[in-house]
């Protein structure tokens, strides 16, 4: 609360990105957790929230006439444009949200706040509801090839790596941490998926010390036990996913990649994904090209490919399709690493696990899957998220290429996936939001010493609570499409824009039906309808039983429209409000017309015209439910949440 | 005439064939007036393959050794035949179709091949129009007495009652002398006599004055279109256009009229003898110029970007700057915003709007046919679609035989083709991807109408205008597409199980990021798009089951 310097402004205005003379008035308060514009309208009560940890950047811009202006960039990708009467009062909003999106030390973050008033007893079953050694079980391990390791209990081989990790049957402690020394980080080759059917596993470490000459026994020892461990195979992959060029640019720091001389029977493969900070720029070109004010198709498009974002994306699922093909089809197991071996090597071998294992393309699997590979494996969560103030250099959207590549999967497979883009989208805002402690510091060791399980809550049992807002009505598990290895294509063609997430909040550029809501509805009246069929069928043996030959009770006449369908009348209507006002609760109600100005004014008719089909996109009024964007930023559960008008 | 003359070899056995989304099959091959038979005789399968050789664009030949490609076949019960086959040389046809479909025959026997490819270069662009396959096609489930098309402007016209009042039928057209690309019957304001109909039509460019297209019930605005007037470099007016023109306002203080040209491309028109309406003769009316691109320009995007979906360097900056580089893209979301604008004008600024470019037969009827999908819940439907249609392109003189003599594959010199009515289909279906509820039909539909566009085995877009169509005797000869597609089989393809009316106006978004490119038509025939068919299955299977269920929860009352 003390970094709040003022807590209310009155008479702001909030700028509508796409055209600006669109603008809400509106009050501003600062509160300990979120930013909230109320809107002075009479009657509706249109409420924006926007939660500090999920504030990105902050500019302030010159004052004019109308005031100050302040833009909001959002990690959600959501931007806000006030403009604030006094020039002091902007610069007081400006500092006060500067330091309260940056907390400084751990314990500011929003998950130790949200619902504090729970005991850890009661936390516990939340926390207990993914287990990582269930998913290691249903792989079938520990088995006769490969053990559970005890050799980093207390993280001392490896600080980053989890306490329990599996290793070959014949990997001795000496190997182990003889091969720990001679890799970045301590970070040792271990298992991080295993196919019971062939034995083939895919293994994960980071880069080796191998700098120009240097060899290590101990890790020719271990790459030699994880090849004896796949008994089928005579060879296995090594998989560098970094571009060899900077591969060969380690080897100068003494670190580099393995020699295929020294060690036996492995084949070495560079996959050219690029790193942490070509990605960063990569995103903020593509966002700067999402949020162009009227772009035209060309715009848009030059933009897109000189952003090399979808390239970036191609390369990693290229990557996972490799590496998923070796183990599927060639039975071979697989070493993949990077440099450090948290972020490349996260990706591509958590894409593969996906292409590879039907179980991770259920909502329980997704999550099992960003547990395993991302959160137990060390993803550095709050340096690439950018949590705390810190070194914006860490800062990449690694985590948000891999939600990505699972999407665009899902769009060339769309029975093959139980969940929904939704479900995707809801993970991502909360990887940022802070809300839930799952993605808080940067490795296990971090989580134990912050006691994220006994303080704060968890994301997965909150999503699991509310599957039915994440499934994918189409899901089919028995489809040939879901079976086994996933063959995607990876022609340029095949991949799209992630509307959904890039340019979430503009409403106006969505779909304003939502096949898969209605479709949802479908299969809830459908179940229902079945259910009373049942009962009916019942109830007549039962009737005929007693030799009774009336009329059976006649059925309650169904309406023969699915919950999903006002809602999507409503959406039908939307799009009318083209000049004015913002999507309001009551969007049935008919508009007066708009007359068009003649001669005297018509420049500016002109150009209301020229964009003819210009979409008015509000920010979303969190009053309203949209298909696509769940409100992160406004849990109902939160303390705040009273706030909110309904 | 004999087709017989131009097929030198009718059969080849031992034919290899290879298409899209099938293992290789090896068969006979044979050639008939109008088709290209494919059967298979590989046990267990029997593939069949029947295109119409109207519908191959281009095709490729080339004279290969066939020691060479026997790697294909390593099984042994081929390489038995191999031997008898080197004995000759042989050759490969690569076919190319206007619905971007690929096919390769390895055909055994150089002279076989190039027969076989010089009899599908000729039959496959006959000139002579009464010689194309629909004068053929006797389907047995249907007769040639059926009912040919869906309605008539009549028709149309007797049933808008609330037209009556103050717009009439005018038949000056009967003969086709006034306008030789118009229907018969016209709507036109009632004030305006024939006479003053032919004066209007010497004025207008082919003799298109303006007619009524869409009457909106809601406010009784209206859409006209015509073609451009021919007011030359000294400016000449008509009296009777401006007076048509000024009726069709009647009272309310004033009109657009949308050109699809941009300012100068009106201007310079004015040196060939066309122009536009100025400001000081029709005061009562605002010009929006919204340049569209038309013609060669239109056909050569289609061209690029055909080119782009076939590219194999599996590059992403490359297909994205091909992707741009077609503009493809960019003539949608021109024709959809200003589609969007001519609605907006009528349905939310209460206006009449008078749509022309130059000719008036191509992207005047691409914008008024989507601002009537944006605006008019009875053009939703599958008949009403159909029926817009029918009213719009096919009545209304979009010259198909000239736009649609040649897809994106051809090697020939581009005259008339433009793939303007394809702009139509990839508008309709960014349409249905943003309302998918709001449409009666299925993206199937769209691709059907893409191919029968191209080539067909009914009679309904061949010729260029109503006139053309009447000389040919296409009502008596051949069968109308409509009215098949409306059939209940194809129904129940071709409508949209999720379909449910709405009396709102379906506004687009034209942002670039709300518009797609339009896979299921581009990509037809890559494995993807198959899986994203099975979807639809899927979706279809739902809501029938859906509708079972609801059906018999509600048990016959006794």
């Amino acid at each position: 609360m003390e970094h709040i310097r003022l807590p209310k402004v009155d008479n702001v205005r909030l700028l509508d990105r796409i055209s600006p003379r669109r603008s809400r008035v509106g009050t501003l308060y600062l509160t300990a957790t979120h930013t909230i514009f109320v809107e002075n309208e009479a009657g509706v009560r249109n409420e924006t929230w926007v939660l500090h940890s999920l504030v990105c950047s902050l500019e302030k811009q010159a004052a004019t006439a109308s005031g100050s202006s302040l833009l909001i960039h959002c990690k959600n990708f959501q931007v806000l444009n006030f403009v604030i009467p006094r020039e002091r009062e902007c610069h007081d909003v400006h500092l006060s949200l500067q330091r309260l999106s940056q907390p400084e030390r751990p314990d500011e973050l929003y998950c130790f706040s949200y619902k504090p008033n729970i005991d850890a007893e009661e936390r516990r079953p939340e926390w207990d509801f993914l287990d990582l050694r269930a998913d290691y079980r249903r792989m079938g391990l520990p088995n006769s090839l490969w053990k559970l390791s005890s050799v980093n209990q207390h993280y001392k081989v490896s600080d980053t790596y989890p306490a329990d990790l599996f290793v070959p049957e014949s990997a001795t402690p000496p190997v182990i941490v003889g091969s720990s020394k001679f890799r970045s980080r301590g970070r040792f080759p271990t298992l991080s998926y295993y196919s019971k059917e062939n034995h083939a596993a895919i293994c994960r470490s980071s880069q080796p010390l191998s700098g120009f000459s240097a060899r290590c026994l101990e890790d020719e020892q271990m790459l030699e036990a994880i090849l004896r461990s796949n008994p089928h195979s005579d060879f296995m992959y090594v998989v560098d996913t970094r571009p060899k060029l900077n591969a060969i640019a380690n080897r100068a720091a003494g670190k580099g990649y393995e020699n295929e001389d020294n060690y036996s029977n492995i084949k070495f493969q560079f996959i050219g994904i690029e790193n942490i900070h070509v990605m960063r720029n990569s995103q903020q070109k593509m966002m700067e090209v999402c949020e162009l004010r009227s772009p035209s198709m060309s715009d848009f498009l030059e933009g897109l490919e000189s952003s090399g974002w979808l390239k970036h994306i191609k390369a990693v699922l290229d990557a996972g399709i490799f590496i998923a093909k070796a183990v599927a089809e060639e039975g071979v197991s697989v070493l993949v690493h990077c440099s450090d071996g948290w972020d490349r090597t996260t990706q591509v071998c958590s894409v593969a696990c996906v292409l590879l294992d039907p179980h991770y393309r259920t909502l329980r699997g997704l999550m099992v899957l960003i547990e395993k590979d991302w959160i137990s494996f060390g993803h550095k969560f709050s340096h690439r998220c950018n949590h705390l103030q810190g070194d914006p250099k860490e800062v990449s959207p690694v985590i948000d290429q891999f939600l990505e590549c699972v999407w665009q999967l899902m769009e060339q497979f769309p029975c093959a996936f139980e969940f929904n883009a939704r479900f995707l989208i809801t993970i991502h805002s909360h990887i940022y939001s802070c809300q839930y402690g799952n993605f808080i510091g940067n490795n296990q060791r971090e989580r134990t010493e912050l006691g994220l399980r006994e303080k704060t809550h968890s994301l997965w049992s909150y999503l699991w609570m509310n599957r039915a807002d994440y499934i994918n009505p189409l899901y089919r598990p028995d489809h040939s499409q879901t079976q086994g290895l996933l063959r995607p294509s990876t022609a340029p063609y095949c991949f799209k824009f992630w509307r959904a997430l890039y340019n979430r909040f503009d409403r106006g550029m969505h779909p304003r039906q939502s096949v898969e809501d209605y479709l949802s509805a479908i299969q809830e009246e459908t179940q229902q309808l079945k259910e009373q069929l049942a009962s009916h069928k019942q109830k007549i043996a039962q009737l005929e039983q007693e030799q009774e030959w009336s009329v059976p009770q006649k059925a309650v006449p169904f309406d023969k429209s699915p919950t999903g369908w006002t809602f999507c009348n409503d959406m039908a209507n939307t799009p009318q409000d083209y000049t004015g006002g913002f999507f309001t609760s009551s969007p049935c109600q008919p508009r007066a017309p708009i007359t068009l100005q003649t001669e005297e004014s018509n420049k500016t008719s002109k150009s209301i015209l020229s964009n003819g089909s210009d979409q008015e996109s509000g920010i979303a009024d969190v009053s309203c439910r949209s298909p696509l964007s769940e409100d992160s930023t406004r849990d109902p559960d939160s303390d705040e949440a009273a706030y909110s008008a309904s | 005439m004999e087709f017989s003359e131009y097929i030198k070899t009718a059969n080849v056995e031992d034919v290899v064939l290879r298409q899209p989304l099938h293992p290789p099959g090896r068969g006979t091959l044979c050639i008939t007036g109008h088709h290209l038979l494919f059967s298979d005789r590989e046990e267990g399968s029997c593939q069949q393959v029947l295109l119409l050789l109207r519908n191959i664009d281009a095709i490729e030949k080339s004279v290969e050794n066939l020691l060479t490609c026997s790697g294909l076949f390593s099984n042994a019960g081929l390489s038995q035949r191999l031997d008898i086959m080197l004995s000759g040389s042989s050759g490969t046809i690569t076919i190319k179709c206007k619905d971007l479909r690929v096919l390769q025959l390895d055909i055994p026997g150089m002279e076989e091949c190039l027969n076989i490819a010089r009899s599908i270069e000729t039959l496959s662009c006959l000139d002579s129009m009464s010689e194309l396959y629909p004068f053929f096609y006797r389907p047995s489930n249907a007769s040639l007495r059926d009912q040919w098309g869906l309605s008539s402007l009549e028709r149309h016209y007797s049933q808008m009652k609330e037209l009556h009042d103050r717009w009439r039928l005018s038949t000056v057209n009967r003969d086709f002398s006034v306008c030789p690309s118009y229907p018969q019957a016209v709507i036109v304001p009632k004030s305006t006599d024939d006479d003053m109909l032919e004066k209007v039509a010497k004025f207008r460019q082919g003799g298109r004055f303006p007619v009524l297209c869409y009457y909106h019930k809601k406010n009784g605005m209206v859409i006209m279109r015509s073609s451009q007037p021919l007011t030359g470099a000294n400016r000449k007016r008509c009296r009777e256009d401006e007076q048509l023109l000024q009726a069709v306002i009647d009272g309310s203080d004033k009109g657009y009229i949308i050109d699809t040209r941009s300012s100068q491309q009106a201007l310079q028109a004015r040196m060939t003898g066309g122009g536009l309406e100025s400001k000081s003769c029709y005061s009562s009316w605002k010009r929006l110029q919204r340049q569209m691109e038309r013609g060669k320009a239109l056909q050569e995007s289609l061209i690029k970007l055909v080119e782009a979906c076939e590219d194999e360097s599996n590059n992403m900056d490359r297909w994205l700057s091909k992707l741009e580089n077609s503009k493809w893209l960019s003539h949608v979301q021109t024709a959809l915003s200003t589609a969007g604008l001519l609605a907006e004008c009528v349905e939310r600024d209460g206006h009449s709007v008078l749509v022309h470019g130059s000719e008036g037969t191509d992207s005047t009827l691409l914008i008024s046919t989507l601002a009537q999908l944006i605006m008019d819940p009875s053009c939703r439907t599958l008949e009403g679609f159909l029926t817009l249609l029918e009213r719009e392109w096919v009545q209304a003189g979009h010259p198909f035989q000239q736009r649609c003599a040649h897809s994106a594959h051809s090697h020939a010199r581009l005259q008339q083709e433009s793939p303007v009515f394809l702009l139509l289909l990839d508008c309709v279906w960014q349409l249905w991807r943003q309302f998918p509820l709001a449409l009666g039909f299925s993206e199937a539909l769209l691709l059907r109408l893409a191919t029968e566009a191209y080539a067909s085995d009914y009679g309904t877009f061949l010729g260029n205008n109503q006139q053309e169509r009447c000389a040919l005797g296409v009502k008596e000869n051949t069968h109308c597409l409509f009215q098949a597609l409306l059939r209940p089989r194809e129904r129940d393809c071709y409508s949209n199980p999720l379909y449910e009316h709405t009396e709102l106006a379906i506004w687009p978004s034209v942002h670039p990021q709300s518009l797609q490119l339009w896979r299921g038509f581009f990509l037809r025939w890559t494995p993807q798009t198959h899986h994203l068919e099975e979807a639809q299955e899927e979706i279809r299977n739902m809501v029938i089951e859906w509708g079972k269920l609801a059906l018999s929860s509600c048990p016959a009352s006794t």
